[in-house]
């Protein structure tokens, strides 16, 4: 257990979902540069499972998946890991979907192409400050 | 071509049905009423020409019957000896006239042989023969006796009634001429309009009074009629027997109490004439009350003149009416399957731009996701560049130029894309909060294209610390950009400038939005905002913008007016409702 006031040290652990595996690579790799250490998971299946093994300190979540809707996932993170922010990223025009995640517990939300640093800035501002404890 | 006869077949029905409708009632009511009219009027004339006839019927019977029982009584009270007397002939004739008036013109007495043995009167007939004259035997021959109208030896018009004694077995008359004049007017002064004229005839058709008119049938007619009609009365001269009593006749029988009026029409020289006959002298004579139908029913001509004027007039009223009523309604149905057409029209453009605009929709989601892959690879390869063995490479800095305008690009594509997605989103009337000045800025931007197109200059004054509006962003979109759109047509293609400000008044936010354009003609503001009204030409404006933008915004609580004036441009105003409230609501939520 660290101090809450301040900034936890080592990367940020992130849950990086979206279908598109080409985006998820180079978010990935661009933000490793960045001190953010991201897991990525290209389905909603994938995340969940992904989330059951593991603890992050954010997600980023695409809204629309080929198996799953992001909200649905999004309903689920809430339930597996009540206390991780979650970033809803769409892809949709309508910021309407977007917002509706910030309904079901989402932090915030961004729309695709979003600028790099957008994001970054974003996840460091919600990124959970005190880490529970393992799994 | 189709269409024009549709709608002309439709006319001709519907003037058709119109017609009969109106006509089928009038000409019933018309026709039975009238009828009903014609035969009680018609009867009352008869039944009234009837009673008349009668009545000059008893008249003249009664005249006749009175002058039998004058000579009678003389015949009764003294015996041939007496009456042979001239002297006393005369002083009874006196007595008479002077009881009766100057009806007994003389007196005279006649033997068995027909000789005249006394005579007092104005002519010398003293001791002249009548046993060769017409009368003489019948006379001789009945108790009562009155003849026709004959000339006789005066040569004059006149009839005579005798009376038939008998004194010691000798048969004697007395007899009396009776005046032709007062007889005659006894009939005369029957004449009702100006055709009817009353007159007596014998069997033989001969006349026995003067006519007024000469009656237009000839003799035949008449005698005919007096065939067809056997008199129901006893003559009056007939059925006494005199030999039976004390030697006095008795008296002559009274004329019938019964009517024995009869009608006859018929038509002479072109005209209908009624004939009301009665038989008088116990059948032997007849009186003829002659008149044409179109005098006796002048009242009834007359408004059957009228009832068909007014027919007429009204006949044609109701044509003129059916035909201008249908082509009228006909021009409205025309009108309103115009407008269904063009509506229909503007649903299947309303539904083609639904599904470009899903396509749209579809197509700028799929280019987000391949755009955001290519900026964020741009961005790697910045990332990378940064890497110090890199950093020495003569080309680096066109590398950073080349990734830089990669973000740009894409950055341009995201614009694209939004504009896209965000104009091609179903409109949404649920309310949300609104800043005016954004929405404004939006709708201007996705208009600039076509403000440029038409060389026209769009300025915003945004106002500031305006209100939170709730209403559909869609909607409000749709209004703007209606709006706009009008604005940027209504400058034409010369080029133009609009202003569009922003500012609040009282618990409302106001938009105006002004143009130099036109301006809009003072007789078409008031239809201005009437769904279908457009001046722009056919297939160019559905008319229904405006009406659109006046019932959402009349929904969403607010108002839209304007001040045009022609040649110097339109400004449209629109009042959205900013509760105070409901800002410091937001304020509040905004502080938490």
């Amino acid at each position: 257990m660290t101090d809450a006031e301040k900034e936890p040290s080592g990367p940020i652990r992130l849950l990086l979902v979206d279908d598109e595996e080409g985006y998820v690579d180079v978010l990935a790799k661009r933000m490793s540069k960045r001190n953010i250490a991201v897991t990525s998971a290209n389905s909603g299946t994938q995340a969940i499972q992904t989330l059951r093994g593991a603890s992050f300190d954010a997600a980023v979540l695409d809204l629309k998946m080929e198996d799953m809707d992001g909200i649905e996932v999004l309903k689920i993170f809430k339930i597996m890991d009540p206390g991780m922010p979650v970033i809803m990223l769409t892809g949709h025009g309508s910021e309407t979907a977007a917002r509706e995640g910030l309904e079901y517990g989402a932090v915030d939300y961004l729309t695709k192409p979003c600028s790099l640093t957008e994001l970054v800035e974003k996840i460091k501002r919600v990124r959970r400050k005190e880490r529970p404890a393992a799994r | 071509m189709e269409n024009i006869r549709y709608y002309q077949s439709l006319t001709r029905k519907m003037v058709i049905v119109m017609i009969l409708v109106s006509f089928t009632p009038l000409i019933l009511i018309a026709g039975i009423i009238g009828y009903s009219f014609e035969t009680s009027y018609r009867d009352k004339v008869m039944a009234h020409l009837k009673e008349l006839v009668h009545k000059h019927q008893q008249n003249v019977d009664g005249f006749l019957h009175e002058k039998l029982c004058n000579i009678g009584l003389i015949a009764n009270a003294y015996d041939f000896g007496a009456l042979s007397n001239e002297v006393f002939l005369q002083k009874t004739l006196s007595n008479l006239q002077m009881m009766y008036g100057d009806v007994f013109v003389d007196l005279g007495v006649i033997n068995p042989k027909g000789v005249q043995a006394a005579y007092a009167g104005p002519y010398k007939l003293t001791d002249v023969d009548y046993s060769a004259t017409d009368w003489f035997p019948q006379a001789a021959k009945s108790n009562y006796f009155i003849s026709d109208v004959f000339l006789g030896m005066r040569h004059q018009p006149h009839f005579i009634v005798a009376v038939k004694r008998e004194d010691n077995g000798v048969e004697w008359l007395l007899r009396a001429t009776i005046d032709f004049e007062a007889f005659n007017n006894l009939v005369e002064n029957i004449h009702i309009g100006e055709t009817g004229s009353a007159f007596i005839l014998n069997r033989k058709g001969e006349f026995q009074t003067n006519p007024r008119i000469k009656p237009l049938p000839d003799r035949d007619f008449f005698i005919r009629a007096f065939k067809l009609k056997e008199p129901r009365s006893m003559p009056i001269t007939v059925g006494q027997d005199y030999t039976s009593t004390d030697n006095i006749a008795p008296a002559p029988k009274e004329p019938p109490e019964q009517e024995t009026v009869f009608t006859e029409e018929a038509e002479y020289a072109g005209k209908d004439v009624i004939f009301v006959m009665s038989p008088l002298k116990g059948g032997e004579w007849m009186l003829v009350y002659q008149q044409e139908a179109s005098d006796a029913f002048s009242d009834l001509w007359r408004t059957r003149k009228l009832a068909l004027i007014i027919f007429f007039i009204g006949g044609v009223a109701i044509v003129i009416k059916a035909f201008l009523l249908s082509k009228r309604m006909v021009q409205r149905i025309e009108q309103a399957d115009r407008e269904k057409e063009m509506m229909n029209e503007q649903v299947i453009e309303t539904g083609k731009l639904a599904s470009v605009g899903e396509l749209a929709a579809g197509i700028a989601h799929e280019i987000n996701n391949p755009v955001a892959i290519m900026v964020e690879e741009a961005g790697w390869m910045e990332d990378l560049l940064e890497e110090e063995d890199l950093k020495e490479s003569e080309n680096i800095e066109e590398f950073r130029r080349a990734l830089q305008q990669i973000n740009t690009q894409g950055a341009r594509c995201k614009e694209i894309t939004h504009k896209l997605l965000s104009f091609a989103r179903k409109t949404d009337p649920k309310e949300r909060e609104i800043h005016i000045n954004e929405l404004v800025e939006d709708i201007v931007s996705i208009s600039e294209q076509k403000a440029r197109y038409g060389n026209v200059k769009i300025n915003m004054h945004l106002g500031v610390e305006l209100p939170i509006i709730y209403a559909s962003p869609s909607e409000m979109q749709q209004v703007f950009l209606n709006l706009i759109n009008n604005a940027i047509d209504a400058i034409g293609t010369q080029g133009g400038v609009i202003d569009i400000t922003t500012r609040k008044e009282g618990d409302f936010v106001i938009v105006d939005i002004a143009d130099n354009g036109q301006g809009i003609p003072k007789s078409i503001l008031p239809r201005i905002f009437d769904p279908f009204f457009t001046t722009k030409p056919v297939g160019k404006g559905t008319g229904l913008g405006l009406s659109i933008c006046y019932g959402i915004i009349k929904k969403a609580g607010g108002e839209i007016t304007l001040n045009s004036a022609v040649g110097l441009g339109t400004t449209f105003h629109v009042h959205l409702p900013a509760p105070e409230a409901r800002v410091k609501d937001d304020a509040e939520a905004r502080e938490q």
